[in-house]
């Protein structure tokens, strides 16, 4: 046992995530049963996070996860046939081929789960949360999520859902739907705020996973196109927020905070990625950060590269948000009057997004219509829950 | 596995399969058959059922059943037909329905062991 030293949070659920996929694909491999192993693990995790704080991080943290996995797994196995084989195969942790995680992997982010299931199942599977981690972080009910995790482990049981990495036809549909899962891990985590730094940092997870899928996945470039994406958006975070928690808006950010190595290495990634000439929605995304990266000020920022960027990105994946963010492009291109006019034809569709009022907002200010830039601002405060993305709106409101 | 996939039309379809002339029809129902053919070593067994306007419910637990005229949800989209299938898991049958040349929707339900 490693000294009883106090343990950062942070450095707790690393250890917890280094080891709690590898333990559920070890044991996949030895019940064969998804829900058993999954349940295993989940207890082992728990067990950890309350002693480990106690005693101080085992020296093998595996053999320890494996030994109370084990414990509680005699007791289900028993239940099954031909348990004294499999119980056998408990003794010696089998190391998980590397394929092993990359289908634990698939079969959580099997398309036919619900996605809130496919997040929470690949959150407590893969990283090793537990369900109150995942419930704190999306704010919702603890029972919510504990029924959502019951319902997929169910499904995958009575419907038949495999285990295995998807065949090369089905292959990049199926990625899609892990890439997607990540992206939406990331968001969750990029929009929450300051004041939840003792939480998890799901973004920090989102980063663990693409890069976990990265090393499982060299060749697929949209993997490296997210995982670069992520860690373009963390380069920059200290900038991101002030001293009091406030949210600082690009424009505004202290660019001598950003981490201008992890921006090359990133942009490094992206550039081999992009060689294989097969470009993709996350590529493309992680391009456009490249570019507000690489600008040494806001005023320097390449936006007709920009703009085109958005262009390939629509052609691949059409979506209202994207043009909203192209139009914000183009008031630096085109000026505020040609943005406007994408924004008018925008109207319907984001109605009821803040994004679309607050940028409409600050168009119009510049147009010289305060009034309607003042009723766009309420808008937009009223569309919105964040707190950090509250306080700058209400500040406009209260300016004008 | 067994699975039974459950064949839904919906009213769109309907009237496509009106709006075609004699020998579209049959080349649609041509295609429908190539595809019963193809995946033959895994059905073991269904039908084509008529439609809902020949359907009756029975409503029980209620005292006296209830006898009502039509399917047991009015919609838009009703079953047509059904087929009891046997492959190795989820995927083999969603590779199977993705293929499917008839009706817009096929619910696909895992059979009770």
């Amino acid at each position: 046992m490693s000294s009883s030293r106090e343990l950062s949070h942070g450095e707790l659920a690393h250890v917890v995530r280094e080891h709690a996929g590898k333990l559920a694909a070890s044991l996949m491999y030895v019940t064969g049963d998804f829900a058993t192993a999954e349940d295993l693990v989940q207890d082992a995790v728990l067990a950890a996070l309350e002693r480990w704080p106690v005693d101080g991080i085992p020296q093998q943290p595996d053999a320890w996860l494996l030994t109370v996995a084990r414990r509680r797994g005699i007791d289900l196995l028993r239940r099954q046939a031909n348990y004294r084989s499999k119980l056998a195969q408990l003794e010696h942790l089998i190391q998980p081929e590397p394929d092993d995680r990359l289908r634990l992997i698939f079969t959580c982010c099997h398309p036919t789960l619900s996605r809130e299931a496919q997040i929470a199942l690949t959150l407590r599977v893969v990283c090793g949360l537990t369900t109150a981690q995942i419930a704190r972080a999306f704010l919702v009910r603890e029972s919510t999520v504990a029924q959502r995790i019951t319902r997929a482990k169910q499904k995958i049981a009575a419907a038949g859902i495999p285990y295995r990495i998807p065949d090369d036809d089905e292959l990049a549909e199926r990625l899609n739907q892990v890439l997607a899962v990540i992206y939406l891990v990331l968001n969750e985590g990029y929009l929450s705020t300051a004041d939840r730094v003792h939480e998890r940092d799901l973004v920090d997870d989102a980063e663990w996973l693409a890069s976990l899928l990265h090393q499982l996945m060299p060749t697929q470039p949209e993997v490296a196109g997210l995982l670069a994406l992520i860690r373009l958006h963390r380069a920059r975070d200290a900038a991101r927020f002030g001293r009091d928690g406030s949210l600082i808006l690009l424009k505004d950010q202290d660019r001598s905070l950003w981490d201008r190595e992890a921006i090359q290495d990133a942009i490094a990634l992206l550039s081999r990625a992009a060689r294989q000439k097969r470009p993709g929605p996350y590529q493309l995304q992680a391009a456009i950060v490249a570019c507000h990266a690489e600008a040494p000020t806001f005023e320097e920022t390449d936006w007709e590269q920009i703009v085109l960027l958005y262009d390939m990105l629509l052609g691949l994946a059409p979506s209202p948000v994207t043009r909203l963010h192209r139009a914000i492009a183009v008031r630096y291109t085109s000026g505020p009057r040609a943005a406007m006019a994408e924004l008018d034809a925008l109207a319907d569709a984001l109605q009821a997004y803040h994004l679309y009022h607050a940028t409409r907002a600050e168009l119009l200010l510049e147009l010289g219509r305060p009034d309607e830039a003042q009723t766009a601002n309420r808008q937009a405060l009223a569309l919105t829950a964040n707190p950090a993305e509250r306080a700058i709106l209400q500040e406009r409101v209260a300016l004008s | 596995m067994k699975y039974v996939l459950l064949f839904v039309d919906d009213e769109q379809f309907a009237q496509e399969l009106q709006a075609m002339s004699q020998t579209e029809r049959e080349r649609a129902y041509e295609r429908v058959r190539q595809w019963m053919a193809d995946n033959a070593h895994v059905i073991r067994g269904g039908n084509k059922l008529q439609g809902p306007q020949t359907a009756t419910t029975v409503r029980l637990g209620g005292g006296e059943p209830i006898v009502t005229d039509g399917p047991f949800v009015e919609g838009k989209e009703v079953v047509s037909g059904y087929l009891e299938i046997e492959v190795e898991d989820l995927d083999a049958a969603l590779r199977m329905v993705r293929t499917w040349p008839g009706c817009p929707i096929v619910e696909i339900r895992p059979v009770e062991s």
